[in-house]
């Protein structure tokens, strides 16, 4: 096992897990008090400000999910072993997740701010895109009926969907700019030192939040293989570890 | 034999199913046609209305059609064992990719030939006064459009396929090309061809990471 391995395996066990989950209550809770009681209302925005500390941690989770859908996918593809592809399944389901998280809790803030749910901004409309591409791949995760194909399919589509995601996101903002702009989008809100407090200490939480859930699922993970491959162990003569980390081709 | 012999051994075959069978120009063309006579329907008569659509209305139906020209090129080969045959050919994956893309890229590129005529007439789109430009976004497009469906038009042809998965993947992964597609075309045909430049090279950006990625990954999807 190489110290990668070592690492992934002490975060999922049971007991990593414990830590994690009490890491990430205890950073939410700690981000909640700085969002909400500690840190500054904005000198444009008011109390409204205070929905940037859940949406903007929101969308570096999405993207940070789907990068690590990215690297897995390379790597289950160089390697063929499925815990890379377990990777790749976990991350992209949060990634889903939190992207869906970031577009309403932006649409939250947008209608009081903008005075508007939706507007044709190219980072909402690449997150929007993302989020369909990455629902997309789930979708063929559910196609093939073997876990190997499945694997190989998946991967594929993690790694041509975050390669193009840099160029909808080019596409779409020219496309943007022959309109104009709305001018209080280009604003960067008011930013105190303590507001930036609170967005990091919400970046962190999201993070680690990120981590238990992974962890969580990849555990899920692990046991749905395990099961497959106890059943099938018996009739192609393989042992259970063998299956799990290769599955039979066929 | 090299790749690119290869790929036009495939493009050929899959040219030649094309004009024995006729299901592009029988099937693909008419539904494009309708989807455009409904999306006149749905705008109303106004000349203006019209007129500023058209690009975006044009696109839109070639990028449907595709849907129905990749299930066909894939749906031909999972008959008689087409597909094992093609797998246990001495020849590059990666040609069937390549291939294929080049195939549906000419067969779309024919049907938008005789439906822009008819969108002119409908919708009242002047081609302006730079062809090339036009032509360029046209051709970009639809090879950017054929490379991401020949990739995953594969998992449509799944043993447990949901017909609305390869619309799923294809359109959002094909965004650019719906843009810049529809944006040269609007600069041309109202006279800014000049302008289309970066859009063009958008196209050119994008159908070499898809034409890139696609002949590195392609195998991956058909080795079992």
């Amino acid at each position: 096992m190489t110290s990668a391995e070592r690492a992934m395996a002490a975060l999922t066990a049971r007991r990593g897990e414990r830590i994690l989950a009490a890491l990430a209550i205890a950073s939410l809770a700690a981000s909640a008090i700085l969002s909400l009681v500690v840190s500054p209302p904005g000198a444009e925005q008011g109390n409204l400000i205070r929905r940037m500390y859940v949406h903007v941690p929101a969308a570096w989770v999405a993207y940070l999910a789907f990068a690590v859908v990215f690297a897995a996918s390379i790597a289950y593809l160089a390697t063929r072993k499925t815990r890379w592809d377990r990777l790749a399944a976990a991350s992209a389901e949060i990634g889903v997740l939190f992207t869906a998280l970031t577009i309403v809790l932006g649409s939250i803030w947008a209608k009081p701010v903008w005075g508007t749910w939706w507007t044709w901004d190219p980072r909402l409309t690449t997150t929007a895109i993302l989020l369909l591409i990455y629902v997309g791949y789930l979708a063929v995760r559910r196609l093939p009926d073997n876990p190997a194909r499945r694997g190989r399919w998946a991967a594929v589509v993690g790694i041509v969907g975050f390669v193009d995601v840099p160029i909808v996101h080019l596409s779409v903002r020219w496309w943007r700019s022959l309109h104009q702009a709305p001018a209080r989008l280009l604003g960067v809100p008011d930013v105190s030192p303590m507001m930036g407090a609170a967005l990091g200490i919400g970046f962190l939480a999201f993070t680690v939040a990120y981590v238990y859930l992974m962890a969580v699922r990849l555990r899920v993970g692990r046991l749905e293989d395990r099961a497959m491959a106890e059943a099938l162990s018996p009739r192609v003569g393989q042992p259970v570890e063998a299956l799990m980390e290769e599955p039979a081709r066929g | 034999m090299t790749l690119l012999g290869q790929t036009l051994a495939v493009a050929g075959k899959d040219l030649r199913v094309e004009v024995r069978g006729r299901y592009a120009l029988g099937a693909v063309l008419p539904f494009a046609a309708t989807l455009l006579i409904a999306f006149g329907l749905s705008l109303g008569p106004g000349r203006t209305l019209l007129q500023q659509t058209a690009p975006g209305l044009l696109w839109l139906a070639v990028l449907f059609a595709s849907v129905l020209a990749f299930r066909q090129t894939y749906q031909s080969e999972a008959e008689d064992g087409a597909m094992e045959g093609l797998l246990l050919a001495p020849i590059d994956k990666a040609s069937v990719f390549l291939g294929k893309a080049a195939a549906v890229a000419l067969e779309l590129l024919v049907m938008e030939a005789l439906v822009v005529p008819a969108v002119m007439a409908m919708f009242d789109l002047s081609l302006g006064d730079a062809p090339l430009v036009l032509a360029g976004a046209f051709v970009l497009g639809t090879i950017g459009l054929a490379a991401v469906g020949s990739l995953f038009g594969v998992l449509a042809e799944s043993p447990r396929a949901r017909e609305a998965v390869f619309p799923l993947l294809v359109f959002p992964l094909a965004t650019p090309v719906l843009v810049a597609g529809v944006k040269a075309i609007e600069l041309a045909s109202t006279g800014r061809g000049g302008q289309a430049g970066s859009w063009l090279g958008l196209l050119v950006a994008f159908d070499l990471v898809v034409l890139g990625v696609g002949t590195l990954v392609f195998g991956q999807l058909l080795e079992d």
